[in-house]
């Protein structure tokens, strides 16, 4: 008996020996990839099958196929949302420049200026909803420091989040302020690892200032670009804090985006319409489908390469 | 280096820029600057129209009643206990993809790190629906633990680009040498590789602590009560109640910020390193 026992033992243990190293990666992938499956892949396949549905959450859906984006296409709301979000992605390209200006700004070596680089970092820390209350006070109505700065330059103050035709502009600069410095420490990082011989090699060659960071600088600094503007159409695509909590798409929801429609469309106190949201964040995740493929293209491209 | 070094610039330029250091730092912020000040504020000043002048008093009181008068100290522990085990799951479960796919090859092993990287691309807006559809049936909704679920699985997507591109970077040969000796799969995960990803597991704790705390969209999707929704999702109630009361909402705001605050400036370089990831070659 206890001969078959000792002879099983050591043949299980060379099996496994044997294949470790094949099941070994499968068996430290399993419970990650099915919470990712569950929560994220599946889902996406579900919001589009569920945008069939004239659904309120609870009770029984009904299947009307395309009726939905039919819908959509006449909702006057929803090419605000568009043209909004429009507005955000090109407006919120800016950050990159920006960035790229205080990174330069202070890329120096004086005393304290490791101090100054993180106190510039600071808005990129703090929560959107923090941000939001922050210029929702900047921008007050009255007493507002920004209000008191046009009333003193023009004579009368704007209540930017009151005016349909600002409201949006507004709500983009506050959120530019933390994206402008998300792009400053990728550059601050990217200008770090610039070779210093090119640049003396250029100097030589008697070229400086905006040249230089043309033809010298700027090819040197292509991946702290590629991450400077994939992270801001992210974020741009992505905007709904900043929108919820500065004026819940108000004025006569003129500041509404994609992603806060479909949240109120989905979730609104006048009855949930969740096939309706799941359309809308179907639109919404294929203009992101544009961007994320060049991503992935370029990714995908850059892992051959390496391998 | 790029710019020219201010060191070897006229005296007159050092000087300039000396000067124009702190000017832009306060000129960049100071919305938050005017919110910090308000926060110190009497509300006597604030009805008497003294916006932006200096406090008359020091009012840390405000503080002390927006605990007091609010549900503020709840909120704070929600995102603590939504905050925290997010951070724990995530690195456990990107730990072991980011192993598994940084160390083998087998196939398949590119398209699942795909499946990772374009997964955490996507506007998560449009697994809203579904994602609250199965908390509610998991009879998770409305409970931090539904919350720290679903930010475990998404976060694992970023979390696993990271730890994989790292892995890759360690020395191949250390696995090599210890196959050799005979250490099984499992013993080289614990004992070689593990000690080596310190750094990139805290600059990860950081970042993903800060991305959690700061997370809005999500604890209003899955959460609706004061026991349950963490401070972002409670600062919009708050403000909703404090109509006007500009040194509360201050103050509440200020707050709500210092966690995330605290952990940049302790953590910094790695908070950093985290985030710049990808910005070098």
């Amino acid at each position: 008996m206890t001969h078959a026992g000792t002879q099983s033992r050591p043949q299980h243990r060379s099996w496994w020996r044997e294949n470790q190293q094949k099941l070994t990666p499968y068996i430290f992938l399993i419970p990650g990839v099915i919470f990712f499956l569950v929560y994220v892949i599946i889902p996406i396949f579900e919001s589009f099958w569920l945008s069939g549905f004239d659904w309120d959450g609870l009770g029984e859906k009904e299947w009307i196929g395309f009726s939905n984006y039919q819908e959509l296409f006449d909702d006057d709301a929803f090419y605000t949302s568009l043209k909004n979000n429009v507005i955000w992605l090109v407006l919120y390209m800016l950050a990159v420049p920006a960035g790229l200006g205080i990174a330069i700004f202070l890329n120096q070596k004086v005393r304290g200026i490791r101090a100054y680089k993180s106190l510039f970092f600071f808005p990129f820390v703090i929560s959107q909803v923090v941000v939001g209350l922050i210029f929702a006070w900047f921008y007050a109505p009255n007493f507002g420091l920004f209000y008191k700065l046009i009333e003193w330059a023009t004579g009368s103050g704007i209540a930017v989040l009151a005016d349909p035709d600002l409201v949006t502009y507004g709500i983009i600069a506050a959120g530019l302020w933390p994206q402008i410095a998300y792009c400053m420490i990728l550059y601050l990082t990217g200008l770090n690892a610039v070779d210093p011989e090119q640049i003396e090699a250029a100097r030589l060659d008697a070229a400086k200032g905006f040249k230089m960071l043309w033809y010298v600088i700027l090819p040197q600094l292509r991946p702290a670009t590629f991450m400077a503007v994939v992270v801001t159409v992210i974020g741009a695509l992505r905007s709904f804090d900043l929108v919820s909590i500065m004026t819940d798409g108000g004025p006569f929801g003129s500041s509404r985006v994609l992603s806060f429609y479909m949240y109120e469309q989905a979730l609104s106190e006048y009855g949930y319409r969740m096939g309706y949201g799941a359309a809308i964040a179907v639109v919404l995740f294929l203009i992101m489908m544009v961007f994320i493929s060049g991503f992935i293209w370029k990714m995908v491209d850059d892992e051959r390469k390496g391998l | 280096m790029f710019p020219r070094p201010i060191e070897q610039q006229s005296r007159a330029v050092q000087i300039g820029y000396q000067i124009a250091l702190p000017l832009a730092l306060i000129l960049w912020l100071l919305p938050l600057i005017g919110v910090a000040i308000t926060s110190v504020k009497p509300a006597s000043d604030l009805a008497a129209g003294n916006y932006f002048g200096l406090p008359s008093a020091l009012a840390f009181s405000n503080y002390g009643d927006v605990f007091t008068n609010s549900p503020i100290g709840q909120y704070i522990w929600n995102s603590f206990k939504v905050t925290i085990p997010t951070v724990i799951g995530t690195l456990i479960l990107s730990c072991l993809t980011g192993f598994a796919l940084g160390i083998y090859r087998f196939r398949g092993n590119i398209w699942i790190f795909f499946m990772f990287v374009a997964g955490n691309f996507v506007p998560f807006q449009i697994l809203m629906v579904p994602v609250r559809d199965m908390t509610v049936n998991l009879g998770l909704y409305n409970t931090t633990t539904g919350l720290v679920l679903f930010h475990v699985a998404f976060q694992t997507g970023f979390c696993t680009l990271f730890m994989r591109n790292f892995i890759r970077a360690l020395p191949k040969e250390l696995i090599e040498a210890a196959r050799v000796e005979g250490v099984s799969e499992f013993q080289i995960f614990w004992y070689v590789v593990l000690p080596l990803m310190k750094p990139a597991i805290a600059a990860l704790a950081v970042l993903i602590f800060t991305f959690i705390w700061n997370d809005y969209f999500w604890a209003t999707v899955l959460t609706t009560s004061k026991e349950t929704q963490p401070v972002t999702a409670g600062l919009y109630s708050l403000n909703g109640q404090w109509i006007a009361q500009w040194q509360l909402v201050s103050a509440g705001a200020i707050i709500a910020a210092l966690p995330p605050v605290a952990m940049f400036f302790l953590m910094q370089r790695h908070f950093i390193a985290g985030l710049t990831l990808g910005a070098v070659k």
